[in-house]
Parts: structure tokens; sequence; C-alpha cells
């Protein structure tokens, strides 16, 4: 007993030396922990909570964990429990015990009132942290519960923080706790900075300050200013944040359309199999990456997205000229059965799919560059990954145009699609063009493809999800026209967004379907109707 | 390439003398009809209770609804045959009718397991009792009466039905279109009947049902009851469709089929002759729907799928569209390969699926019976055979079907 006891105070000394100040008022308030009484409990973690020592952090943790023992010396002793066995170590050192049973120490027991004061003096301890993400949550967090205790060791961390976004969060933290512990000059200062901002928590609390009984007007009529103009920025990046979610369906609906609007749209080949070279598509995105991880380092693992772009168009492209040569063509001018036939093909590639893949849904992780995201203004974060997919749908949409317009190609398709007998009379292999025409549609189902599975997960039935809407979204825009895709698309995805907080996601989507169908009796040729001669066929 | 079986669409249906509806209401039809009628609502039911179980011909008991169930299929064929086959409207959406029959009858079955379920509420259903529900939803109402339920099982999807013809027909909407949006209505109802607060049940659909008109369903007599009343809906409705073929309204439908232009400009109402074989066909799929329920025990919103609706369309192609005969016979082929496929090899069964699509509408574009006839009869076309493989033209096949387009391409 007397070596510990000297060990104890060995420890004790070194701590001592090593931070004096600090280290004092840790060994004298841990004792408080084990305090006789939940009010003295109380004082002590408060005490430790502005003291402002990251060592208190994990004593803290153990406390509400039901780790926290008192020692029959009155000393408090921390249990680590690693890989199933407990470990007995002193509150204040934290040196092991081995001489110690866990089971024969006094449990030292917290209510919930306690838990509530260890979080808020945890949030303020946090602070201190090294790790930058740390100190960002303990800040955010304390926004929740402004204590006043906090203000001391928010002041202390302000000053010493370097980086802007966390400081920017200080302060709006310290105003809060400004806002119901400071002087009148304080609370006017923090509600007027508070009001600058677009958290729905800072709403909350000023809604609650506004309510409060034994308000100045003058307090009351700024706290109501700052709500008006915290709610008009909300609705603003509500907006914004609608569009852009829209905008973002819209792209992934284009992305999913773009090459049925050239197989339905310029061919006039129903292809219900469409979806089903989006999910071949996705697949290869799944197959590339699995590749990159198995033979090529680490570092590389990034640009496998890059790579399968392209393996993903001539997979889902080749498959598409081998359907036209071998299917397709002997159904030109049938249409309701080229809609079933490529039904038929859809239900054969699904089930080859789950044959080799097995029906589970794959897991395709989003490169580095692409995840995460970056706040545009508080509430509103854009997300790296359907950005690059907008993008990417536009860079899709106008090589697709450069190639109808500017190539000799497209010549030939567009001559083709115009009027079949004069485009051979005039010397075009049709039978090539058509060929052609359908793997390039199907090539772009294909990018869709790897472009969904960074947004969701990869099965075989993903292109069923697909398929009914891309098949309106080229009927609404109009069929044969590349620009009434686009305009369909996002006006669809926008719509969709826009409705799905009114009506929820389901009802909403049935309200798109129902105005669609609606729409559709109304303008038999969609929004943008080829007119004239064209139209004749 | 195309003008061959224009001509024989058109010009076939017209010029098929009036002496020629005798062919098809004469004695050797009522004979084979007999017959055959005789052996579906009576061999069953013997070969199940008169015929010792160990015999090889025996029917056991769990054959029976079955069997009633591919009755059922063969109704929903029918249905789809009258409008694809003879009127050129693939309806992608037959699916949907039936299976609002089915939610009809299911919701009268619902009603009458009073406080037998497991919630033993003498009002409302279990899965209400389990979502909150404080009391009858208004369109729950009367359906605790038989007449009101056979009533909705009619009413439902013929209104339905006559709503969303009215539209699209009006505003000439066709062929592939019209597929595209009946699909989007399916798909729309395929949604709205998995939200739990809609009502129907939600994902779970109605189930767990006792007894149809006092009958418990679980007896072995009221299954071969529900497996005559079936057999006797197939042959009226047989009998109903091809009253409707052979009529002069059949022959309208016929010629608006293979060019819907010429028929508008010699006078006929195209809208309405489409309108109503629409309506005919959704009303026969929902009594097809209501039929099936009670047989299966079950209706959940899968029945929506748009899936489905599309396997329908198989059914009668494979059989041969345009022969009433045929949608029967592929709906019976189909789901007989269905049943034996799903538990004998169930990963082989989507893609002999899969090949039925591509083979029929590759190599058997006139489908099983159409094929037969054919060969039966190579002088004797009639214009009731399978309809010509051309729906439109390549160049444009979204277009209004344009006989004058299509001859055009040849």
């Amino acid at each position: 007993m007397s070596r510990l006891c000297r060990l104890a105070f060995l420890a004790l000394f070194v701590a001592f030396a090593a931070s004096p100040a600090w280290a004092e008022d840790l060994a004298a308030l841990v004792p408080g922990l084990a305090g006789d009484s939940f009010a003295d409990k109380e004082k002590a973690i408060i005490a430790l909570g502005k003291l402002g020592d990251p060592r208190a952090v994990p004593i803290l943790k153990a406390m509400t964990d039901d780790r926290l023992r008192r020692g029959p010396d009155g000393r408090v002793i921390v249990i680590l429990t690693t890989g199933g066995t407990a470990r007995v170590t002193d509150a204040v050192t934290g040196n092991g015990l081995k001489d110690v049973s866990a089971d024969s120490l006094d449990r030292i027991l917290v209510n919930n009132r306690l838990r509530g004061q260890i979080e808020a003096a945890l949030g303020s301890l946090t602070m201190f942290s090294t790790d930058r993400a740390t100190r960002l949550a303990a800040v955010q967090d304390m926004l929740k519960h402004p204590s006043p205790d906090a203000a001391g060791p928010l002041e202390k961390a302000l000053a010493a923080e370097q980086d802007p976004e966390i400081r920017a969060a200080m302060q709006r933290s310290l105003a809060a706790v400004h806002l119901f512990a400071g002087t009148k000059a304080k609370q006017v200062a923090a509600v007027q900075m508070l009001g600058t901002t677009t958290d729905p928590q800072i709403k909350n609390l000023l809604d609650e300050f506004r309510n409060k009984s034994d308000l100045a007007p003058e307090l009351r009529k700024a706290a109501e200013d700052a709500l008006h103009s915290i709610d008009n920025r909300l609705r603003l990046t509500g907006l914004a944040a609608n569009l852009f979610q829209g905008v973002s369906l819209g792209s992934v609906l284009l992305l999913a359309a773009i090459g049925l609007a050239i197989t339905f749209g310029v061919m006039g080949v129903i292809n219900m199999a469409h979806g089903e070279m989006i999910m071949l598509g996705a697949y290869a995105a799944y197959v590339v990456q699995e590749l990159f991880r198995a033979f090529l380092p680490a570092g590389w693992f990034d640009a496998y997205l890059i790579v399968a772009v392209p393996v993903a168009f001539l997979a889902a492209g080749l498959l598409g000229v081998v359907l036209e040569r071998c299917l397709i063509r002997f159904l030109y001018g049938r249409a309701l059965e080229t809609l079933l036939a490529t039904w038929g093909v859809s239900l054969i590639l699904q089930q080859v799919v789950r044959s080799i893949f097995g029906a589970p849904n794959k897991e395709v992780s989003n490169p580095s560059w692409m995840t995460g995201g970056f706040d545009v203004v508080g509430g509103f974060t854009i997300t790296w990954n359907r950005l690059y997919i907008i993008v990417f749908c536009f860079i899709v949409l106008g090589v697709l145009a450069l190639i109808l317009n500017r190539t000799n190609f497209g010549l030939n398709m567009r001559a083709v699609t115009q009027n079949r007998d004069m485009a051979r009379a005039m010397g075009i292999r049709t039978a090539r063009v058509d060929a052609l025409t359908f793997g390039l549609g199907s090539g772009i189902a294909g990018m869709a493809g790897v472009a969904l599975s960074q947004i969701g997960n990869v099965s075989p039935n993903l292109g069923t999800i697909y398929i009914v809407d891309s098949f309106l979204v080229v009927v609404f825009g109009g069929v044969g026209n590349l620009m009434g895709t686009l305009v369909g698309a996002l006006s669809l995805g926008i719509i969709n967004k826009f409705l799905e907080p009114l009506a929820g996601a389901v009802l909403g989507k049935i309200v798109v379907l129902a105005a669609i169908i609606l729409f559709i009796q109304r303008r038999p040729r969609g929004l943008f109707a080829l007119k004239g001669r064209m139209a004749e066929g | 390439m195309l003008a061959g079986s224009v001509r024989t669409g058109v010009m076939g249906g017209m010029e098929r003398n009036s002496a020629g509806a005798a062919r098809f209401w004469g004695a050797r039809f009522w004979g084979g009809f007999a017959v055959c009628g005789v052996i579906l609502v009576l061999g069953v039911p013997f070969l199940n209770l008169r015929v010792d179980p160990g015999s090889y011909f025996a029917v056991p008991d769990y054959l029976v609804p079955l069997l009633g169930k591919y009755l059922c299929y063969a109704i929903l064929a029918l249905s789809l045959d009258l409008i694809w086959g003879y009127a050129g409207i693939l309806s992608l959406g037959q699916g949907a009718f039936f299976a609002l029959g089915g939610y009809a009858m299911g919701m009268y079955l619902m009603r009458q397991i009073g406080t037998r379920g497991v919630y033993q509420n003498p009002v409302l259903p279990d899965f209400m009792v389990f979502l909150n529900y404080k009391e009858l939803p208004w369109f729950w109402y009367g359906f605790d009466h038989f007449a009101v339920a056979a009533l909705m099982i009619v009413l439902v999807p013929g209104v339905f039905a006559f709503i969303f013809g009215w539209l699209a027909f009006r505003s000439r909407v066709t062929g592939v279109y019209l597929s595209i949006i009946t699909q989007a209505m399916t798909y729309a109802l395929w949604l709205a009947f998995f939200r739990n607060d809609m009502g129907f049940g939600g994902n779970n659909g109605l189930t767990d049902f006792k007894d149809l008109l006092g009958f418990d369903l679980h007896q072995p007599a009221t299954r071969i009851g529900l497996y005559i009343a079936s057999a006797v809906g197939l042959g009226l409705t047989y009998l109903l469709c091809r009253y409707i073929t052979t009529s002069k309204l059949g022959r309208v439908l016929l010629a608006l089929r293979d060019a819907e232009s010429r028929v508008r400009f010699l006078g006929y109402s195209v809208t309405n002759a489409k309108l109503f074989v629409f309506t005919v066909s959704a009303v026969l799929a929902g009594i097809a729907g209501a039929l099936y329920v009670p047989q299966v025990g079950i209706i959940n919103p899968s029945e929506f799928s748009p899936a489905n609706s599309i396997e329908i369309a198989i059914w009668v192609s494979v059989g041969g569209r345009g022969t009433l005969l045929g949608a029967i016979i592929g709906a019976w082929l189909i789901n007989l390969a269905k049943t034996w496929l799903t538990s004998a090899a169930p990963e082989t069964w989507l893609f002999v699926l899969g090949a039925l699509f591509i083979v029929s509408t590759l190599a058997l574009p006139r489908g099983i019976v159409g094929t037969l006839s054919q060969f039966a009869r190579p002088r004797r076309r009639s214009a009731v055979a399978a309809p010509p493989p051309a729906i439109a033209s390549a160049a444009n096949p979204l277009a209004i079907e344009e006989p004058v387009a299509l001859e055009k391409r040849a």
C-alpha cells in the first residue's frame, strides 16, 4: 500500500512539474467527482469544464459510460476495457493499478442531470483538442445547449483558434451564450450577430429568447428583426438547395434519357432494354473498380472512374450494336413488337447479371475527389459527386450535339432519320448507320450507369427504376429533339424536387406522373414537337 | 415491305361477306363451345371430387385454386387481346385494371373478416388498427355488402379506364405513345398503392381472408365453387369478346387498327369505338382480378407492377393476337411453364420468359393459333386471324398511323 502511495505521489509530482497550474487543479478537482452528493459531483464537473484541461476528457467520458469507480482511499479510478480485459487506472495520473480488482470498487453513480452537465463540460473541453473536426464538432455542439459556464472556455479557445471556420462557429456559440447570460449591450450585439446566420438551431434559440417574459422591448424588437432576416435567408437557401437538388435529379434523368432520345427519338426504336444498358454501365464501373483494387497500387484507385467511363461506353455500345444487328433490325416498323422483344432482352440481361454478380447490391465507392462537398451558405451543401454528375451530363450533351451536327456520322444519321430511302439512294449505308446510332445511344446509357453508380447502389434492377422516367422525359420533351430532352429532364427534376417537401416523395412523384399523362393528352407530340415536313415522316 | 400486310388487314376485314357471321355463330361454333365449356366447368370438379385421390387422373385439392387462377389469367388475356389484337391498342395498364378489380374484391373480403381478425375490431380491418386509423375511410363504406363490392369491381376499373381512355383517344394518342402513358399510369398506381396512408394496406396489401358470401374460403367445396365461377366467367367473357369482334363494331375496330385515319375519314368515330372497347376490356380485367383474389388469398401492390402488365402482352402474343382462342392458350401455356419452372429451376424462368418475348415477336408474329390456322386454312385468310405486323413506319413509328406512309415505305 505504501509503495502504491509513493508511486502515486511520484506520478503526481511529475505531472505537477510538467504543467503546474493545470495539474494542481485537475488533481484537486477529480476527487470531487467521487463526492457523496450529486451536488458535489456537479460542482466538480462544472469546474473541470471551466478548467479546460484536455486530460479531463477521458475521465468525464468514463463517468457517463459508468466506468468510473471510487477506490477505498477515496481515489477516483478509471476502468479501461480493451479487448475484453478490464484495466484499472488512476484517474488523475493515468497509471495502471495492478493490485486493485475492478469488482471491489464502488461505482460512481450519475443521473441525467449530471449527464447533461458532463456533456456541456466535455463540449467546452474538446474545444482545445488538436483535432480540427473534434474542435468544430464541440463548438457546434455548444450551440445546442449554450450554458453561461461555457463563456470562459469559449473566449479562451477563440483567442487561441486559427481556423477561420471554427472561429466563426465559436463566435456564433459565444453569441448564443451571451444571449442568455450577458449584459444588455452584449445581448444586443449577440442578437445582431446571430441575425446574420442561417442555422435553424440559431433560429430556435432566438425564438426561445424572444419569448422570454422579462425581455426589454428593444431587445425583443431586435430579436424579431433578426428572426425575420434569418427566415428570409433560410427561404432563399431552401430555394437554392431545392433548385440544386432539382438540377441534380434532372441531370441524372437527362443522362438516363439522352441515350433513349437517340434510339427512341431519332431512330424511333422503343428500347425497353435501355435501362439495362444503364445497369450494365454501372456494373462496368464496379468491375473496373474491383480490377483497380486488385491489380493496381492504392494510389491509382482514384483514377478508376476515368477508366470506367470509356469502358462502360464501349461495353454498352458494343452490346447495343449486337442487339441492333441481331434483333432490332428485323423489327423496324413494328414499334409495339420492338417494345416486347426489347423487354425480353431486358429480362435476360437482368438475369444474366444476377447470375454473374448475385442479386445483392454492389457498392461502387466515390473516388476521393468526388467525396464530400462544400458549404455554400449555412445549411446548403453542394456535394461533389452531384456537382460532377451535372457537369458530366452537360459535357455528354455537348459532345453529342457536336457529333450530330459537326461530324460526317452525325450528318448521315440525320439524313437517315429524315428520309431513309433518299439517304440510301445517296449512297449512305443505312444499315451501318442504324447499328452505329443504336450503339451510340446504348453507349451513352452505359456512361449514365457509371454516373448513377456514384450516387446510389448498383443492383440488377437499377435500370427498371429509370426506364419509365426516361421514357417520360423523352415523350415530355418531344421525340426526336435533344433540346426537348434537356428541357424535359431538367424541368421534371426541378418540379419533382419542389413537390417533394409539399407532398412527400412518393406522392410528389405520382403527381408528376399524372401531370405528364395529362400533358401528353394536351400535346401528344411533346413540349418541342417537330413541325412542318419533318413531322410528316 | 409492309404494303402487303396493310392490304390483308384492311381489305380482308372489309370484304368479308355478311354470311360470314353465320360461320361465327353457327352450330359448329356452339357445339365446340359447349364441349369445351362442359369439360372446363365440370371436368376439374369431377376429377377432384369423384375420382379416387390415388388415381393418376385425380386433381388434388391444392391444384383447384391454381387451375382457377389460370382461368382468371385467361380472362385477363382475352381482355388484352380484345384491345390489342383487334383495335391495336397495346395497353400496358391491363394489370392495373386487374389489380383494381382485385382490390375491390379484397376490400369486401376484408370487411367480411369482422371480429375474427387479430385485433378483433368489428369495423376496422387489422392493418387499419395497426396503422392507428380511428375510423373507416369513406371509400371503404359499403364494402361490407357484396352487391356494392360487385358494383365497384365493375365500376372502378371501368370508370378509370373511361376517363383515361377519353383523355387519350380524344387527343389521338396512339401506338407506342399510348403504351408508354398506360405504363406511366400503372407505375403511378403501383407507387400509390405502396403508400400506407392510401388506406389499402400499403406494402402488405389485403390478406387473411375468411369467407365469401358466407362460404369458408378454405373449404375445398368453396374452392370448387370459385373454380366453376371462373370457368363460367371465362366462357361468358369469350362469348362477349366474340360478339364484339364479329359485330359491325368489330370490323370498325379491325379497320382502325390497320388504318386509323382512313376509318376516321370514312365517318366513323374512332374515338368512341376505341373508348368503348377500352372500357369493356378494363371491366373484364377487373372481373378477372376479382375472381383471382379469393383463390390466391391475397392482393398486394405488386400486382400493379408494370412488369406484370407487359407479361400479359406476351401471353397474347405467344398465343396469337387477334385470335381469342390464342389469348387463352397463350395465357395457359406461359403460366403453366411459369409455375413449373419457378419451382423446378427458378433462375431459368426469366431467361425463358425473355426468350419467349424475343422469339414470339421475331419468329411467331402471328402466335401459335395464328400460325396454325394459317397452315390449316391457307386460302381463307380471315381478317380475324393475326393482325398485320406493320404497326407504324420505321421512319416515324410514333406518328398516328398513316397507311399512306406505310405504303410509301414499302
